[in-house]
């Protein structure tokens, strides 16, 4: 394989490169007839993501070197974002950046030229490797947000950096609403900041989804996506289902075209006690709770609303509504007494040996066996290896 | 209980959250007070926790476009709230070239201090963040212990220097020692002054002036060039002169010997008080 990337598309690359080093900690890399793709998952596979490169992209580009196999390889994000780590020099000094891959000396070789001649050579090594491939089909989800990547990146501007995940959904007059997670603890009495950012309609190019339906998903692996985007000034589409199946986020463009895939949080949170639970079987009046906040933050100037008892802080405990119970857009998926999805929840701590998942993020690729229907093969299309590496 | 007020002018909703910024850097958790004229930002630590108090305090006039409110009753009509003081900095932060801010005390699952702006967009349709602090309501029987502090009658009042150099001087002192010394005398001297067993350190500022009412208060036969002393924790002080971003419009010092330095600080129309008691 080689190829060659030239002027402003490099630092496209070298984008391209930071935002999937926020997700997994191998870059596979693999290039096919129809461009060349860099692919990573996180190691608790929840998170997935794939940028493919056209032919169009490479001023040259030649996926399999006459004589020799298709290659395709694993390597270290960092050894690969080290290469790519400040974009500023990027920009300002490299003027071509060829990427080869050949076999016989087992390196994969990335050059950079840059200005006055100087020429600076990474050789790493890599590992052979299947191809990674999440199922997922973002057709098969009902819910649709189109819209530039400028409005979302703004959007999620107010949110603290720490933040872990947020909450996106469709609030009353269709407004979009993206809202700070809170994991519910009891206990917890130092409780943190909320924010909720609310988008009207008009934002956005294509709003496909009927009010009240919300997705939890990772921030992180977002907002890498987003400042991709936002570079390249493209438009971001978010597909999403019920809560617990994938959240599919694709940008696209005539030369590239990307695609993140993030587990969202499932609602049936097993620790959520009986408060929880009570609170879990009333989708109805949850719903109304959840699209309400902004409309009488805002608009209403009614004072008499804003009452507070100074004896509620100390006294009701009970009555209290934890507000992320109040964000749950209702019981998780209809078909969730399926025991073969309970049994995957039960079994998925220990495919992952170490990292109890603190949240009940479900794996993806446990989450597209759930759906076979868009998997005509059954479980077998699982074809990414071991994140360890077992052999 | 109620409250709801609206900032709708961009200069004094920058001025605002550059007061929530300072506070920020002041103290982690701060007491809001509200009351029909005025805002207060109090701290009163306890004197196991340093002892340190402030009172920051500004006239809602200033500042507000609409401002309602109603206390726990007629006779006591004031609101004392409890909050972290990074929550609403950071609020406020988000506040930057908006429309409006709204600001009022809403009960939504917890008691909070819920800030909503309303944000301008390329586009005419609206963007609206609404942050929702938690907030602890001071019940009336703790009120006492967050009034004004009364400031006691200085040995000697001086203006302080420009805050920056201040900063500087002392953020290098810290390097060498906890402790650090400050005199002044009324003949506008002042001097900042940390020894070790191997060093000693003092920087000398001259001129600097010392208030005509307060140098008449204070002890009249007091020679003119004896200095006042008192001892610090040197980490106090520099809390105080980190939050201290744009130079005030008056710093004074006060400093009662062997007890307490008090400075007092006047944003164009924000007073703040701040408190740090002598290392015995």
């Amino acid at each position: 394989m080689k190829c060659l990337v030239t002027g402003g598309n490099v630092k496209v690359l070298g984008k391209a490169v930071h935002s999937l080093s926020r997700i997994g900690d191998e870059l596979y890399l693999e290039p096919l007839e129809y461009g060349l793709s860099l692919r990573t998952v996180n190691s608790s596979r929840s998170a997935y993501a794939c940028f493919l490169f056209a032919p169009l992209f490479f001023q040259q580009y030649q996926a399999v070197t006459p004589g020799q196999d298709l290659l395709r390889c694993k390597i270290l994000m960092k050894s690969f974002l080290s290469v790519f780590r400040s974009l500023a020099m990027l920009e300002k000094t490299v003027e071509k950046c060829c990427i080869s891959l050949n076999g016989k000396s087992s390196r994969l070789v990335v050059q950079l030229h840059c200005k006055y001649g100087v020429r600076k050579t990474h050789n790493l090594s890599f590992q052979d490797c299947e191809s990674l491939q999440a199922v997922f089909d973002p057709a098969s989800c009902p819910h649709m947000l189109h819209a530039p990547a400028r409005v979302l990146g703004e959007a999620v501007l107010p949110f603290p950096p720490a933040l872990a995940e947020v909450t996106l959904g469709i609030g009353r007059g269709r407004r979009v609403i993206l809202r700070s997670y809170q994991e519910e603890e009891e206990d917890n009495t130092v409780k943190a900041m909320v924010t909720e950012m609310s988008i009207g309609e008009e934002d956005f190019q294509q709003l496909q989804a009927q009010e009240g339906v919300a997705v939890t998903f990772c921030l992180k692996e977002f907002r890498g996506l987003l400042s991709f985007a936002e570079s390249a000034n493209l438009n971001l589409s978010i597909h999403f289902d019920a809560p617990g199946r994938p959240a599919i986020f694709t940008i696209k463009d005539s030369l590239l075209n990307g695609h993140f895939v993030l587990a969202t949080l499932s609602e049936t949170d097993p620790h959520s006690k009986d408060l929880g639970s009570s609170e879990l079987h009333q989708p109805v009046p949850q719903l109304q709770n959840y699209s309400t906040p902004h409309m009488e933050d805002f608009a209403s100037d009614d004072i008499e609303s804003f009452m507070i008892a100074m004896e509620t802080t100390l006294g009701s405990e009970g009555s209290r509504v934890l507000p992320s119970i109040s964000l749950s857009p209702g019981p998780q998926l209809p078909n969730s007494p399926d025991p073969q999805s309970e049994e995957e929840d039960e079994a998925e701590p220990t495919t992952v040996p170490g990292t109890p998942p603190p949240k009940k993020f479900r794996s993806l690729f446990f989450g597209s066996i759930l759906a076979p229907v868009h998997s005509p093969q059954g479980p077998s299309p699982v074809l990414a290896e071991d994140s360890e590496g077992e052999g | 209980m109620k409250f709801r007020g609206k900032i709708v002018d961009g200069a004094c909703l920058n001025h605002f959250t550059r007061v929530s910024n300072m506070i920020a850097k002041l103290a982690k958790t701060c007491t809001l007070r509200i009351s029909p004229d005025k805002l207060n930002f109090i701290l009163s630590d306890k004197l196991t926790s340093g002892g340190v108090s402030m009172w920051c305090e500004l006239e809602q006039e200033n500042f507000f476009s609409e401002f309602q409110m109603e206390g726990v009753s007629a006779e006591n009509n004031e609101i004392y709230v409890e909050l972290t003081s990074e929550n609403l900095s950071r609020a406020l932060k988000t506040a930057q070239n908006a429309r409006a801010l709204k600001i009022k005390l809403t009960n939504k699952h917890f008691p909070c201090l819920t800030v909503s702006v309303d944000l301008l967009s390329v586009s005419s349709s609206s963007r609206i963040v609404t942050h929702d602090i938690p907030i602890k309501v001071i019940p009336r029987k703790l009120w006492k212990d967050l009034q004004e502090p009364v400031v006691p009658h200085p040995d000697v009042s001086i203006y302080l220097p420009v805050l920056k150099t201040m900063k500087s001087v002392v953020e290098k002192m810290k390097n060498i020692s906890n402790h650090l010394v400050i005199e002044a005398n009324l003949n506008g001297e002042l001097n900042l002054k940390i020894e070790t067993e191997l060093v000693c350190v003092t920087t000398h500022f001259k001129d600097l002036g010392n208030p005509s009412l307060a140098s008449e208060n204070a002890s009249q036969d007091r020679n003119p060039e004896q200095m006042a002393e008192v001892h610090l924790d040197i980490k106090k002080l520099l809390q105080f002169l980190v939050g201290q971003q744009v130079n005030p419009t008056k710093a004074l010092c006060n400093i009662v010997r062997n007890k307490m330095v008090h400075f007092d600080l006047l944003h164009e129309d924000v007073s703040l008080q701040y408190f740090i008691p002598a290392l015995s």
